[in-house]
Parts: C-alpha cells; structure tokens; sequence
C-alpha cells in the first residue's frame, strides 16, 4: 500500500509490448455469473521497469477499485488491454521544459514520466507541482524527494489543501493563477505542461498555465473520474 | 470464456434492459474528458462553415445560426472511457437541416474544432435524424467545459465523435481519421460493437 486508500500493483504481463510513459491499461473484471467491469488505469512504471505497475486509489463508491486495493492478492489473475493512449504521453522526443502538475492520484501517469524521465539521464529539466489534501493522502513521496535531492534537473513542489503539518515548508491551499505564477516554469521557455487529475482541478489548472502564456497546445490534459456521483 | 477474476462481485445494478452498451457503466453526474485547455470562444467570433467536396460552401455566424429550427431531443451517451449517461436532453440544429441545400459527392465527414479538435465519421451517421449541432444542454446554453457554445451531437457513436467546440464540417471523399482515430481510436466507434480501439 502507498497509503491508507492507494495500493500499487505490479502485474507481470506474458507479451507485453512495452509502453509510453502516460498511457494506461483497461482491466476487465468478471465475477462468476458473468457479471463483468471494465475500468481505465494508467501505468505507474516508466517504460524501463519490470512489470506493469498500477497505482490504484480506493474510491468510496467505487465498484472496481475496492476489488483492487482490497481484495486481489498474489497470483491472481486479471483480463488487461493495452496499452493505451498516444497523447497524454512523454517521450525524450517531446523535449522541454516539462512542468507536470497532478491532483491527487493525477500523479500517478507523471510518474511514470519522471521514472522514464530518470532512466534517460534527465534529458530535459522538469518540475512537478502535487496537490494533495494531506501528506496523509501523499505518494512517492520517498521517491521523488530522492530525486529532487540529487539536483540532476528534476524539482519537486507540494500543495496541501486541507491541512498541513507544522512546519510545513510547502505551499499550502488549491493550486491558483498565483501558485502557478510563481511555481510554474515561465511561459517563453515554450514549456510542455502534462496536468492530470479530477476534471475540476485540470480545468482550472490547464486554464491558469494558458492565462500565463502557455500555448494551448502544449498543455495536454487527462481527467479522472466523472463529476458527481458515483464512480469505479 | 473470460478469466472469472477470484473475489469479485461487483456491483449488480440493475442496468435499464438494452440501454447500457457492453463494458459501460452508469452515472449520475456529467463527466468532462478532453485533450487540453477549454477554448472559450466569443458568439461574436464564431461561425460555422462547410467546406471541401461542396460547390457552394456555406457559412453561418452565430446569429445566423440561432435563427435555424431547433429540436430538443432525449439521448443516451456513451464514453469510450466506459461511462454512460442515460436521456440526457440536448437543443440544437439537427444536421438533416444544416446539409438540406448543401449538394456533394463526398461520402465522409471530417468535424472541426476550435483548439484543434477534429473527427471523422461517414456523412450517412450524420443524416436522417441521427445528428445534431447542440447548442444547449439540460434547458441551459452549453457549457464550454462540455463544448459550449457548439458541438456536434452524433449519439449513436461514442462521445468522442460528439466534437465539442465544432466549428464545421469538412467532407471529404475517403475516411481521414480525425485526432483519436490518429492515435489508435477506432474510426467508426460503435459503442454497441464495442469499437474503441483500432482492430476492435
């Protein structure tokens, strides 16, 4: 478990072809009379690393991810398509600066950017803004602040949006027009921004980096989750 | 046979018979999906045009366009990332009236989208009250984040041929795959065959 409600799953897949950082998997789930789900996952693992590892957030209401961080076990099976995607994706082609801001578990396809990022020998510079409610609610976080200690042009930013410990040295509240003014790699550096998370979050941030000077189309997206009710 | 996955039951709604396509799920809110920032663009600026295999293109501006008969129709919609909504009540200007007077010999249909957007399906998907430029949502003017001020609507399609942020029709004599047909989309995407991906 990375935390109380998100699990990493590393599946081992007979065939598997590969794939980009920020594509993702569909699992197909089916119960014994037939009964099945299908659910989207993106890929936690760079392309480097072994296996294809999932991080899956428990959601309260959801009908596939309990399964998932609850139930599944060592040795078991399960039907998954992919991978999938050919936009949300970063590759040493794209260059840089890259600025990758995720919500919540929206970091789960930038880290697979920043692990292929690594294992390139961090070609470009990038910077990672992670809103999260608490550092209860944080991942990677052992990992990544490795990273940013080595100082080899990888930079790493928190936001807490509920609450923060004491002497939190981070930023604190929602990500705004002003936390992205100051944390955001400045606009004529032509930067290539990856945001993900809830659909709220990424439609204020997306909208935030294009009022700073951001080329619409080097701000690519990717939206969990639906709004309102309930979901897998 | 599928893999029966050990433990799992799932959640056994009680789908409406018929209405929820295979791998689908119901909800209740109205999920936004997009590649990148939400255009806004002003009514003052827009039009809308058909171009490519037409003699005489067409083109309206917004007020040119408001002026057109509008329908209010009851649709299911359904996502290629799994999520359907069902009877969702749409406004808009069905393509049979928008096309009336446009004469062609194309067979194909590529939209296109403020931001850059665009989608290609057969110019009969669009026709015989299949289609819709929506213009309003639940009683409402359309939201941008849901492709306001104009998208098409094609239902019987999955969303990702609903392009939001329409701007026109190109048509075209062979089927050019728009943005997710490009990289790896289905080109038709028949939720009911289950076509999302190239291959399926």
């Amino acid at each position: 478990m990375e935390n109380a409600t998100v699990r990493s799953l590393r599946l081992d897949v007979p065939g598997w072809p590969g794939h980009l950082a920020g594509q993702h998997v569909d699992l197909r789930l089916t119960a014994e009379d037939g009964y099945q789900a299908q659910r989207s996952y993106s890929i936690a693992s760079g392309p480097e690393d072994d296996g294809v590892v999932l991080t899956v957030e428990r959601l309260d209401d959801g009908e596939v991810s309990p399964y998932l961080v609850d139930e599944v076990r060592a040795g078991d099976r399960i039907e998954l398509r992919g991978p999938i995607g050919g936009y949300f994706v970063w590759q040493a082609g794209d260059g840089g600066p890259v600025m990758l801001i995720g919500g919540g578990s929206g970091i789960v396809p930038l880290r697979a950017m920043i692990r292929h990022w690594a294992a390139l020998g961090g070609p470009v510079p990038v910077r990672l803004l992670a809103s999260w409610r608490s550092t209860a609610d944080a991942i990677y976080t052992a990992e990544l602040d490795r990273l940013a200690a080595a100082g080899d042009g990888f930079e790493a930013v928190s936001t807490l949006t509920r609450s923060a410990p004491p002497g939190w040295d981070g930023e604190v509240g929602r990500v705004t027009p002003d936390m992205l003014g100051r944390v955001a790699w400045p606009s004529d550096g032509r930067p290539l921004a990856f945001v993900c998370g809830p659909t709220g979050f990424v439609e204020a941030v997306a909208t935030g980096l294009v009022e700073l000077g951001y080329e619409p189309a080097r701000v690519r997206t990717e939206r969990f989750g639906p709004t309102g009710g309930p979901d897998g | 046979m599928a893999l029966i996955s050990r433990g799992f039951r799932g959640r056994h709604r009680d789908n409406p018979p018929g209405r929820v396509p295979p791998g689908q799920y119901l909800v209740d809110g109205f999920p936004v999906l997009s590649a990148g920032p939400t255009p806004h663009t002003p009514t003052d600026r827009w039009d809308f045009t058909v171009v490519g295999e037409v003699d005489d293109p067409p083109r309206w501006t917004w007020d040119d366009f408001r002026a057109l008969p509008t329908e209010t129709v009851t649709k299911d919609i359904h996502c290629v990332t799994k999520w359907s909504k069902l009877d969702t009540v749409w406004e808009g200007v069905s393509l049979d009236t928008l096309l009336a007077d446009v004469v062609t010999e194309a067979e194909y249909v590529t939209a296109f989208c403020d931001g850059g957007y665009t989608t290609n399906l057969p110019l009969d998907d669009l026709l015989d009250g299949k289609a819709w430029i929506a213009t309003g949502y639940g009683g409402e003017p359309l939201e941008p984040e849901h492709g306001g001020p104009a998208r098409l609507l094609v239902p019987h399609l999955y969303l990702w041929k609903s392009a939001k942020w329409v701007r026109g029709l190109r048509l075209t004599t062979e089927d050019e795959p728009g943005f997710w047909e490009s990289l790896g989309y289905h080109m038709y995407g028949d939720p009911w065959r289950e076509q999302r991906y190239a291959g399926d």
